[in-house]
């Protein structure tokens, strides 16, 4: 293969990361931190970080070891390696953003029981070398990323009247959309529009959605 | 420890921080199993019965395993595999010892390792201090609190098959927005104990 037609496909798993397979709203996978921690964007986009840095680490660790594991244990072991980033990220997150990771710390730890990095982990670097394997994670950590900024945008412009903690419409603001409730809506209401931009524009079949 | 306390605990983590609707964890699941009432029973039972020995089991090695060697901050690696390796065990034993009870319920055990909540209730037990009964009352309350939640939604469900919802919107995204109509209602909850 030569060298521009690796450049097109690293391009291409990025692109499929962010819109063809979306962790949330096209997998529908790893769907609590959609909800948990969107109350505001400057949360969502720390979760997104977290999560791309811990997904690109994962996919590298897995795909470097993947002749080493014995298929009959690579389960349990993919879980160690995650749990051991997770680790990493979250002692890192609670040295370094203080303010923010007193709000989601809990969260941040319990990135280890996303299904959405298993998922990339089993599927995919455990197949692959360790470029391929580095840019699928960055593809998936920044649709995962992407997700979050757009479902903390609406909430907190909506429901704060601000957006990164900045004061930007002077209206009352619908307050329920910074409680448990609107965080519903919020996903419910962009999954179906992703839905029906795709069978609308890209006659795609809806999200296959239902995982876990 | 008195009684009264710990009741006051359950009910908490049932109703007050239930932990699909006020802490949005466990979605996965929730999501994934709700689909039919048979499936969410089995997972109800399952779920609820794996939370409270885990909790229990948690409590024990952290107590008197990661404390005595300084392995605090190693805390989400063991939790995931006691975790981890608890099910496995549960699952070859169930499987050994009562074929008919693993046919019913086996295929919920291999789920719940990716169940956030069986990892979210050591972590809270160990940031809240909770000792060795409130831990095992916080995890059974909290399995409680899911199996409510999953029985609800499996009957509205249901009844959504025959629903005539609008392409775009069909399966996830209207269960989440019936969940968060459930959120709002969970919300009358508040304030019911104050701890």
């Amino acid at each position: 293969m030569s060298n521009s037609e690796n450049k097109i496909s690293y391009i291409s798993l990025i692109k499929n990361g962010i819109f063809s397979e979306n962790p949330i709203f096209r997998v529908a996978l790893s769907l609590c931190p959609a909800v948990a921690v969107t109350s505001g964007v400057k949360n969502g986009f720390m979760m997104g970080i977290a999560v791309l840095f811990v997904q690109i680490m994962v996919n590298v660790t897995v795909s470097i070891v993947r002749k080493f594991i014995h298929p009959k244990v690579r389960i349990p072991s993919y879980m160690f390696i995650i749990a051991t980033w997770v680790t990493v990220t979250d002692l890192s997150m609670a040295a370094f953003v203080r303010d923010i990771y007193a709000q989601m710390g809990l969260y941040i730890k319990l990135i280890v029981a996303f299904a959405i990095i298993l998922s990339r982990a089993e599927l995919f670097a455990s197949k692959q070398k360790v470029t391929p394997s580095f840019f699928d994670g960055l593809g998936n950590g920044i649709g995962f990323l992407f997700a979050l900024v757009i479902i903390g945008f609406f909430r907190e412009l909506l429901g704060k009247g601000s957006l990164w903690g900045y004061p930007i419409v002077d209206t009352k603001p619908l307050l329920i959309m910074i409680l448990p409730t609107g965080g519903f809506f919020a996903v419910g209401i962009l999954m179906g529009l992703f839905n029906w931009i795709d069978t609308k524009f890209f006659g795609g079949g809806g999200a296959s959605g239902g995982g876990h | 420890m008195e009684f009264g306390k710990l009741f006051e605990l359950f009910i908490a983590a049932a109703l007050i921080n239930n932990f699909v609707f006020t802490r949005y964890l466990g979605l996965c699941i929730f999501f994934g199993v709700t689909k039919k009432m048979d499936t969410s029973i089995g997972m109800s039972i399952t779920f609820t019965s794996v939370m409270v020995i885990s909790a229990a089991l948690n409590w024990v090695i952290y107590k008197f395993i990661m404390i005595p060697l300084g392995l605090g901050f190693l805390e989400i690696v063991i939790f995931i595999g006691v975790v981890a390796g608890f099910v496995q065990a549960a699952d070859t034993i169930m499987k050994k010892v009562s074929p008919g009870l693993y046919y019913k319920l086996g295929i919920y055990l291999a789920l719940i390792t990716t169940n956030c909540i069986i990892l979210a209730v050591p972590l809270l037990n160990v940031s809240e201090g909770y000792s060795f009964i409130e831990s095992m009352f916080f995890g059974f309350g909290s399995g409680v609190g899911f199996s409510l939640a999953m029985i609800i939604m499996a009957s509205i469900r249901e009844k959504l098959e025959l629903a005539d919802v609008p392409k775009a919107f069909q399966g996830l995204p209207i269960s989440f927005i019936i969940t968060g109509l459930i959120a709002l209602a969970f919300m009358g909850f508040s304030g019911l104990i104050t701890l």
